[in-house]
């Protein structure tokens, strides 16, 4: 009993008074509440935290819902701001070329005679990331299927860490190391060995000295998305359990059969998905592109020409534009560009949520 | 069935083999151009790289020595403004989706278009801010590119604080609440800070993603030759410049594009490298 009193007194709370069922039962009159007890009344007039709590959520839900905002404020600027070409060419800017009236030629870009059209653009974005797939998608599966099934585990941290490492370069160094290393490998030595042995296909003609153009920017493009498609589709397989790979081995399959059957066939939907998110990253990469892709607006049929993607196009052109409709043009060709990143985003997001959804996060 | 060899077991061992010489080569090759771009880094940039390179700027075209110094402030000046837009947002943003939106459609939808905001090329950001601020005040100035930056940084932060926040026990959450503590508290002082170390490694991996970054600058910070810090200038930065620089046909320009790089790239492997170690370490499993 002293201690329940020296307590009272040293955090000034009223003594506790226990009121006994019985007797609250027995006693209460039905009409009159009972009266709070001093414990209730002291915590009653403390106040609650609703407000605050209300008001803390309200400040986390704004932030949260800023992120739809930043997708539409986005969406509405490009749109807004591209409306000139849009009045003026309307969906023909994907589709229709331009007869030059001096010489007949067909031209797509022309800034003075404000012929505006995006399809040599459309054409080098398909054609870079096209490449860039063609390469990367057999070596990044290649290394996801070194390191989660047959690597030793000593090697498997620091390999694993190299591979994000070739996430974390930033563009320019990629397109400086580009511009000086590759390229002039290229122009010197790779590309006389194309055309002389590859030259009857037509893909690669002797036009364009350089060493620029769409294989260069194809290959630079392949280094850069590598890491990403490997790292989701390593963790796609390692989502895939353990009982799938028991079970061919047990069948007696080789490692390959085990790898073939049990893991990549689970795991097909995934990989298609950080394919596609591999995709979407090619499709928007800007400055190492830009700085090894020659920069004409012309389509050529060979893969040693020079040429303009979307992106790059907006990044060399954007600063020294040539009126309000070269402006508009632009922001238009950027419109173009967000939209399809979003639709290939989303898809890619789908499908790899698809296939590790469940997974505990430990697991990946 | 006898013990010999038949053929088809033959073929079958033969493409297992052939396969894992595949995958090593598949790797050589993957980490080859990495090796090939680290060691010509450091070939060409070590050299370039003396006292001037951090304290002087740019010297005019054709005249040797000056340094990047400009870039390299005006660099952290607009990395600053763009943690200073993206890192809050951000964190609110992953608390909704661990503590008050978990399981709900509203928290789906957030990070769906979270992790497609992820997706949208750079040069896209860096048009919508020229158009929705650079346009209106009538000039390039280092707040675009500030709030350029932040916005890129809002969808990675917001997740990693999400699974930083998600791996906290929910016993701990509980224990605050039961001794009175307001929810709100409970979420700031008790959960948030026992992830923190999580959620700082979050922000430094968002910090160095976006250091790189020289398309949304473009159109908004534009660059500046000058030594300039004002908010309401053009700015230079590091990644900007090497992209000028790269392009230029001076070859001492092109030496500073190399060092420059390499200070980049050794700024951007130290927080790749802090953030591993952290996360491996298990030093954010701060309930224990």
């Amino acid at each position: 009993m002293s201690e329940a009193s020296a307590n009272a007194t040293e955090i000034h709370a009223p003594r506790v008074h226990f009121e006994t069922p019985q007797a609250s039962a027995i006693g209460a009159a039905p009409a009159a509440a009972p009266e709070p007890s001093d414990v209730r009344k002291y915590l009653y007039s403390r106040g609650n935290s609703a407000i605050a709590d209300r008001g803390f959520q309200w400040l986390m839900v704004i932030c949260a819902l800023s992120i739809f905002a930043i997708v539409a404020l986005i969406a509405f600027e490009l749109f807004q701001r591209s409306q000139l070409t849009w009045h003026a060419f309307g969906l023909s800017f994907f589709t229709k070329g331009f007869v030059d009236s001096d010489t007949g030629r067909l031209s797509y870009w022309d800034p003075i005679n404000s012929h505006f059209s995006a399809i040599p653009f459309i054409y080098g974005t398909l054609v870079t990331s096209g490449l860039a797939l063609l390469f990367a998608v057999p070596l990044a599966i290649g290394v996801a299927i070194f390191l989660t099934e047959m690597c030793p585990g000593f090697l498997r941290g620091p390999l694993a860490f190299l591979t994000e490492l070739l996430a974390a370069i930033p563009s320019v160094i990629y397109g400086l190391w580009a511009v000086f290393v590759l390229v002039p490998l290229l122009r010197v030595y790779v590309n006389p060995l194309l055309i002389k042995s590859l030259g009857w296909t037509g893909l690669f003609n002797d036009d364009n000295p350089t060493g620029l153009g769409f294989f260069a920017a194809g290959i630079i493009l392949a280094i850069m998305i590598l890491p990403i498609i490997s790292s989701l589709t390593r963790e796609v397989m390692t989502a895939v359990p353990h009982s799938q790979r028991e079970a061919v081995l047990a069948l007696g399959a080789t490692r390959w059969e085990m790898i073939n059957m049990g893991v990549l066939r689970n795991a097909r939907i995934g990989i298609v998905g950080a394919v596609i998110l591999g995709l979407g990253r090619a499709l928007g990469e800007t400055m190492a592109v830009t700085m090894v892709i020659g920069n004409t607006a012309e389509i050529h049929g060979s893969l040693l020409a020079n040429g303009a993607t979307m992106a790059s196009v907006i990044a060399n052109e954007f600063t020294e534009a040539v009126g309000d409709m070269h402006t508009s043009a632009l922001i238009e060709i950027g419109l173009a560009l967000f939209a399809v990143t979003i639709v290939v985003n989303a898809i890619a997001r789908i499908l790899v949520w698809a296939v590790t959804r469940g997974t505990p996060v430990q697991n990946r | 069935m006898n013990a010999e060899n038949t053929w088809n077991s033959q073929f079958r061992t033969v493409k297992d083999r052939a396969v894992t010489a595949l995958a090593i080569l598949a790797t050589i090759l993957v980490v080859a151009p990495l090796v090939a771009i680290f060691s010509y880094l450091v070939y060409k940039g070590a050299s370039s790289i003396n006292l001037d390179f951090f304290i002087k700027v740019p010297a005019p075209v054709g005249e040797s020595g000056g340094g990047m110094a400009n870039a390299i402030v005006g660099s952290v000046v607009v990395l600053l403004l763009g943690s200073l837009l993206g890192v809050p947002i951000g964190i609110a943003a992953g608390i909704f989706l661990a503590e008050y939106g978990r399981g709900t459609r509203l928290a789906t939808a957030v990070r769906f278009t979270a992790d497609v905001l992820n997706g949208v090329p750079s040069i896209v950001m860096g048009l919508a801010i020229y158009a929705l601020i650079v346009v209106p005040q009538k000039h390039f100035s280092a707040l675009a590119g500030g709030v350029a930056l932040g916005i890129m940084m809002i969808p990675t932060v917001c997740r990693t604080t999400e699974e930083m926040l998600l791996m906290v026990p929910n016993s701990v959450r509980e224990a605050a609440l039961a001794l009175g503590l307001p929810n709100w508290k409970s979420v700031l002082a008790i959960t948030v800070k026992t992830a923190s170390p999580g959620i700082i490694t979050g922000c430094m991996l968002a910090f160095a993603r976006v250091a790189g970054e020289t398309a949304p600058l473009l159109f908004t910070a534009l660059g500046n030759e000058f030594w300039s810090t004002s908010l309401n200038e053009p700015i230079a930065a590091l990644p900007l410049q090497i992209y000028v620089y790269a392009l230029s046909p001076y070859d001492d320009w092109h030496r500073l594009a190399w060092a420059g790089a390499l200070v980049l790239i050794i700024l951007i492997v130290l927080s790749v490298s802090l953030v591993r170690y952290v996360t491996s370490r298990g030093v954010l499993k701060g309930a224990s």
